[in-house]
């Protein structure tokens, strides 16, 4: 199989390459349009700012392959704020592969910003993606923006209010939590996300 | 609801996981990866990495064994030790490390917080800190801890430099009292409220553990976001299955 591994300069690279390596999928580290080719899936991982990561991804021209690619595509933390149509930090313009808008999570008495930790998924509705998976299973989060719940979100968390963990619509999709280090539950959606047909 | 996490800490030294008393009289405890396993498997949320030495020495941490551990480790894990710069910060991170803390370079120069905290993020940037009652009362910052001998004042005060770390934009605070550490009488409590009325980000109690009762204070009565311990790990003496029923049982959010 021909997993394509965006670059888009953030530093949870090493980390999928290893996740998928552990599920036997050698991913090809793609920096730029032109190396994109035609795979079989693409990983947009991403951790850092918004606005830098798509600076990162237009410099290589993977903004525009991105939002013209078919192929089932998946984005990880950062990669998932990304496909929305902007992002409040650093109020930017993302891919607009999903509608709306990524904000910044309010802090409140208890609530500690960035969300940082194992929560429970809550299943909102069922999807080849989150086969196996348990609802209230633990996931790892490190996120201090979210989306909401909406149509495409198909399983929420919670910290200070609901938030957007799993979303799909159409061949693209993405995961807020750190599916490379949630454990069982992590590595059974990046199988899920491999073996499922779109 | 977020869950309160478990860290167990294994500090390096050449490669092999090593543990000290007071910061002093390290002795081996047994090999990185086979230590990282266990505690994978028995259900740590989270695991850091401290190569003692490397500030003492004036190098960065070794990648070797970061990249080893990142192959095999599927839950989150912290590396200290040494990182000075942007550039040392990347290869960590790059090596597969999730989170970086800084505890010497940063008093040495606290613009590099900032600087870490624009290149990949304030959540990637852990602020660690070693913190000793001085004899005036005040909690006041260590700096080189790696060993008695290098251990130096800084003079700065624990709670000016958790505020100062905050607005520099690190996206975690660890704060290690010193006073405590190894000596498993518990954590300490009131350092730790002090701390945690102050710090809005996540913060980790570091220094004490002896027993599963010291995690249900700390979490209950210092409010912090996770606890952090060595030697009542790697003794065997507490198991983390244990562990985690018992805070369960006292009301405590954890994965299990």
């Amino acid at each position: 199989m021909d997993v394509a591994l965006v670059d888009a300069g953030g530093a949870n690279l090493g980390s999928v390459r290893y996740a998928l390596e552990r599920l036997g999928v050698s991913p090809r580290i793609v920096p730029d349009a032109a190396s994109l080719g035609t795979p079989d899936r693409i990983i947009l991982p991403g951790v850092g700012a918004a606005a830098p990561a798509m600076a990162a991804l237009a410099a290589g021209g993977l903004d525009a392959a991105l939002r013209a690619s078919t192929v089932p595509l998946i984005g990880i933390c950062l990669g998932m704020q990304l496909l929305y149509a902007r992002s409040e930090e650093g109020d930017v313009a993302c891919l607009g592969l999903l509608p709306g808008s990524v904000r910044r999570m309010p802090a409140s008495p208890g609530i500690r910003i960035p969300h940082m930790g194992w929560n429970r998924l809550r299943l909102l509705r069922a999807s080849p993606l989150l086969g196996g998976i348990d609802d209230g299973a633990w996931a790892y989060f490190v996120h201090g923006y979210a989306a909401s719940v909406d149509a495409a979100c198909i399983a929420a968390s919670d910290h200070g209010g609901s938030f957007a963990a799993v979303v799909q619509h159409g061949h693209v999709s993405g995961a807020q939590f750190h599916p490379e280090r949630s454990a069982l539950a992590g590595a059974r959606m990046l199988r899920n996300f491999l073996e499922c047909t779109p | 609801m977020l869950s309160r996490r478990i860290i167990p800490c294994l500090d390096v030294r050449d490669g092999r996981v090593v543990k000290g008393v007071r910061f002093r009289d390290h002795v081996d405890v047994g090999d990185i990866v086979a230590l990282a396993q266990r505690y994978r498997d028995a259900g740590a949320d989270e695991l850091v990495f401290y190569d003692i030495t490397a500030s003492p020495e004036g190098r960065s941490v070794d990648r070797g064994w970061v990249a080893r551990l990142a192959r095999l480790l599927d839950i989150p894990f912290c590396v200290a030790g040494g990182i000075r710069s942007v550039a040392d910060a990347r290869a960590v991170l790059h090596a597969g490390a999730d989170k970086i803390s800084v505890n010497t370079p940063a008093l040495e120069r606290p613009a590099l917080v900032r600087e870490l905290a624009d290149a990949f993020g304030v959540q990637c940037v852990v602020a660690g800190i070693d913190s000793l009652r001085d004899d005036d009362g005040a909690w006041r910052v260590r700096s080189h801890t790696g060993s008695a001998a290098t251990t130096r004042v800084s003079g700065r005060g624990t709670l000016d430099w958790i505020e100062e770390v905050q607005q520099l934009g690190a996206g975690e605070v660890v704060l290690n009292c010193m006073g405590s550490d190894g000596a498993r009488d518990g954590y300490d409590i009131g350092q730790l409220r002090a701390a945690r009325s102050l710090c809005a980000v996540p913060l980790v109690a570091s220094g004490g553990a002896g027993g599963a009762a010291h995690f249900v204070e700390v979490f209950r009565d210092a409010d912090v976001d996770a606890a952090l311990a060595a030697s009542v790990f790697h003794s065997g003496e507490l198991a983390i299955p244990v562990l985690k029923e018992t805070l369960h049982d006292a009301g405590i959010c954890v994965r299990r």
